[in-house]
């Protein structure tokens, strides 16, 4: 029989013998998979029906696209093995490559693709837009088929090849057959890994697995194009929303890689050998302040006119980013090293010329109503933009109302049309991810079509002809030349203000390697040492 | 007593009924629209109001209401904005993670403190009474984010003893489950360590100044009898109380702790609805608590019959 003190005795020694059987755990080999932890944790699994970036990342995951951006910005086929263009440009005929399979094993069919272009025409801004250019399309067989326009379009391929949020992926027709204001119910892909459902635990982690069957392309990757060969058996997305946790846990070994931490942490990280930066996205971001042409006095385009003279990028992205490493100033409304990147139109803007701002708006009748600046509190790249903007406004002679609020709420609020003392709003600040503001069609802050317009809703005709002109121009040198002018116009009725590029690495243990730079965050070509 | 428990389970009705009608009409009367945030970023307006309508938030508030009520009343909580899944599944997938750190959280607050609060009595005026006294300040003070900093600096980076985060389920083996939650625990623990030493050696040091104690001892009981067989049983009542409210107040505990160790348990899951404002995940987290605070008072009137046979319902 067992007495009470060895029982005691055996207690205590399994206590102190805990730490060193827990000790191994945090080093325990992981084999080939990838723990990740990235922005936000996957909560729906349907890319078309959100913009959000988490799910565009899921899309990456699981599904393929006809086309895909390189890192050079020009547009490959991906699934597409051949296309083609008529000569009047009214039909483009695509052929899918051999041996694309759906998840759940079964072939990748022409009537599959149109479907899916369908389901994400009827939700995307720019697939509408393409949509809209759309007669209809013919099933030539099941790896053929086209899509016959009703006039020439310059951003056929552009639109199939976008980057960023709504991306056109493939979905099996059955799937893509959903009305786009439902969530589809499947996990079902043709891209290089296979979504696990069953150990899909919201708030917890999302797992990926490679697909064995997928047929990478014989290229090697280039930005969202190429061959996509996964190179580790499952990356696993771990849902952890402390910002400082995920830093521990990456500094611990007990994740690989983190897509986004924040710049005020990254000091913690340099300093530890084990970890490097890459920075996966080197587009970056774009800070944008924006004016609501509604609410007086930005209803009148010198107010607007002052509110671009009176602001300069330095001084905001050294509040907000800070380690001049990880920001430029960039001169243009499409973002540097970008094909469309221009100053044109931006002379005299952005260089805190207060005296002359201040005559702007005694020429406006300025009469000292305050300006209503919308200003985030809770997420770091952004909290930091309102005060710079109110200190640079009230030096140009504006009196500045800053209201404080959480994102959502400004997300809610910027969307109502009402005057600022009845919830509406005059200026709040955000940030758009570079290769989501690539051309006059993509920007969308450039669109001004009044009360279709995002919120702000800009009303100019001539800006809204540019649009239309540059989807619609097919040689790319006159179309480079209508983008600019388009910024040109932009600026001269006060659209937007761009505020500066800015940059964040994602932070891994040094024995990852490979990942490819994109707009988003990808896991092909990922090795584990 | 059955009829007291009944009468009590029936009087919780209202107070539910209450506690559902403020959590709904508030969440709607939020400026705040969880289809906008469903959309995305750089969703169009037609995009968002499509969303609304599928989620049947362009529905007057009060219709709204109703809808939710009668199937509440069916049992049916609804389901999630954003997870493809019923409000239901999400709490009990859920439950598991809070329920341990829960338990093993009230085992180390009980077990530490209420020795050392009986030991702070016996010793009044001792170096270990204030000890015990400074601890307790400490516990009150600190918040339990910057206890469970300090935790993970010393014990998962600098010492490697135990992981930064994450939950093991039960199932997965005792010794990964267990060695996931010490840290959480003892981080959570400390509030309740402190406010139970604290009660405790009040309760005690009240009850040690009775006749009964001074007989005891003139019976010629050894201490540790009379500590425990006649002080610490007659200053139960109290203590048992602070427990049963420690408990209660664990709920708002655990928000905190589950971030900082993410831990996927309840208090995770609400911080992500009110963020993502998901309301039917909300409304059910809310009322499901409301339930717990109230059985839990239940409880411990129904306690307080074991400690004190004057004590009758």
């Amino acid at each position: 029989m067992i007495s009470r003190r060895t029982l005691w005795q055996g207690a205590v020694a399994a206590l102190l013998a805990a730490p060193l059987a827990f000790s191994s755990t945090g080093a325990m080999a992981q084999g080939k998979t990838i723990k990740a932890v990235m922005h936000s944790d996957l909560k729906i699994i349907d890319p078309i029906w959100t913009t959000a970036y988490i799910q565009r990342n899921y899309g990456y995951m699981v599904f393929d696209t006809l086309f895909a951006m390189n890192d050079k910005l020009e547009v490959k086929p991906q699934m597409v093995d051949k296309w083609e263009v008529s000569t009047d440009k009214l039909a483009y005929t695509f052929t899918l490559r051999d041996g694309l399979l759906w998840h759940d094993g079964k072939p990748v069919t022409s009537d599959d693709c149109i479907a899916s272009i369908k389901r994400w025409g009827s939700k995307d801004s720019m697939g509408q837009k393409l949509m809209g250019f759309v007669k209809g399309f013919e099933k030539v067989n099941d790896m053929t088929f086209k899509m016959i326009l009703k006039e020439p379009y310059g951003l056929v391929l552009e639109s199939l090849g976008k980057p960023s949020s709504n991306v056109p992926f493939m979905m099996p027709k059955r799937m893509a057959d959903t009305p786009g204001s439902e969530q589809v119910k499947e996990f079902i892909g043709s891209g290089p890994f296979m979504f696990k459902a069953d150990e899909w635990k919201p708030g917890d982690k999302a797992v990926f697995v490679k697909f064995d069957k997928y047929k990478p392309r014989a290229e090697p990757p280039s930005g969202l194009s190429g061959g996509k060969v996964v190179k580790v058996d499952r990356v696993e997305w771990l849902a952890v929303p402390d910002q400082q946790t995920a830093i521990n846990a990456l500094l611990n070994g007990e994740i690989d890689f983190i897509e986004a931490p924040s710049h005020d942490l990254l000091p913690l990280l340099e300093k530890d050998k084990n970890i490097k930066f890459v920075d996966w996205n080197p587009l970056g971001n774009q800070y944008t302040l924006r004016m609501n042409w509604l609410s007086k006095p930005f209803d009148n385009v010198k107010v607007r006119r002052a509110v671009e003279i009176a602001l300069n990028q330095e001084d905001f992205l050294k509040a907000t980013i800070g380690d001049p490493r990880y920001y430029k100033t960039c001169r243009s409304m499409y973002p540097c090293g970008t094909p469309l990147a221009s100053d044109a139109g931006m002379d005299g803007l952005l260089e805190s010329k207060f005296a002359e701002a201040k005559k702007l708006l005694a020429e406006a009748g300025y009469d000292g109503t305050p300006i209503v600046l919308m200003h985030s509190t809770d997420l770091q790249v952004l909290t930091n933009l309102a005060p710079v903007a109110k200190n640079l406004l009230e030096k140009a002679g504006f009196k500045v109302d800053m209201q404080d609020s959480d994102w959502q709420t400004v997300v809610a609020r910027r969307a109502k049309k009402d005057p600022p003392s009845q919830g509406g709003w005059h200026i709040f600040l955000t940030s758009w991810v570079s290769a989501d503001i690539l051309n006059p069609v993509m920007v969308g802050f450039m669109n001004a079509s009044c009360d279709k317009a995002m919120f702000g809703w800009p009303c100019d005709e001539k800006l809204e002809k540019l649009r239309d002109d540059y989807a619609r121009e097919t040689d790319p040198v006159k179309q480079k030349q209508i983008g600019i002018d388009a910024q040109k116009r932009a600026f001269e009725i006060g659209t937007h203000v761009p505020l500066g590029q800015w940059y964040l690495p994602g932070a891994m243990r040094k024995n990852i390697n490979g990942m490819v730079a994109a707009p988003a965050p990808v896991f092909w070509n990922m090795t584990k040492e | 007593m059955l009829g007291f428990v009944a009468r009590r389970l029936l009087a919780t009705i209202p107070v539910i009924g209450v506690v559902a009608f403020f959590v709904f009409i508030m969440l709607r009367l939020s400026p705040i629209d969880p289809a906008a945030i469903i959309a995305g970023e750089y969703a169009n307006p037609q995009q968002v109001a499509e969303i609304r309508e599928k989620l049947g938030l362009n529905q007057p508030i009060f219709s709204q209401f109703f809808i939710w009520l009668g199937r509440l009343l069916q049992g049916d909580f609804g389901e999630s904005f954003f997870f493809k899944k019923t409000v239901a599944q999400l709490i009990v997938q859920r439950m598991e993670p809070t329920l341990a750190l829960t338990v093993v959280t009230l085992f180390i607050a009980v077990i530490v403190a209420v020795p050392m609060g009986v030991l702070a009595a016996y010793r009044q005026g001792s170096w270990i009474d204030r000890v015990v006294m400074g601890f307790s300040v400490l516990g009150f003070s600190v918040p339990v984010f910057v206890f469970g900093y300090s935790l993970i600096y010393v014990f998962a980076l600098q010492l490697g003893w135990f992981p930064v985060q994450g939950y093991t389920y039960l199932r997965d083996g005792f010794l990964p489950f267990i060695e996931r939650l010490i840290l959480p625990s003892i981080t959570l623990s400390v509030i309740y360590i402190a406010l139970i030493a604290r009660i405790t050696r009040t309760s005690v040091l009240e009850v040690l100044g009775e006749d009964y104690i001074r007989t005891a001892r003139a019976k010629g009981l050894p201490e540790r009898i009379v500590l425990r067989r006649h002080a610490l049983r007659n200053a139960a009542v109290p203590i048992v109380t602070v427990i049963g409210l420690g408990l209660a107040l664990l709920i708002g505990g655990v928000v905190v702790t589950e971030s900082v160790y993410s831990i996927p348990g309840l208090g995770r899951l609400t911080v992500d609805a009110v963020l993502g404002r998901d309301f039917p995940t909300i409304q059910a987290v809310i009322l499901l608590f409301s339930v717990i605070y109230v059985l839990i008072n239940l409880l411990i009137d129904i306690a307080y019959t074991l400690f004190d046979p004057r004590i009758r319902y």
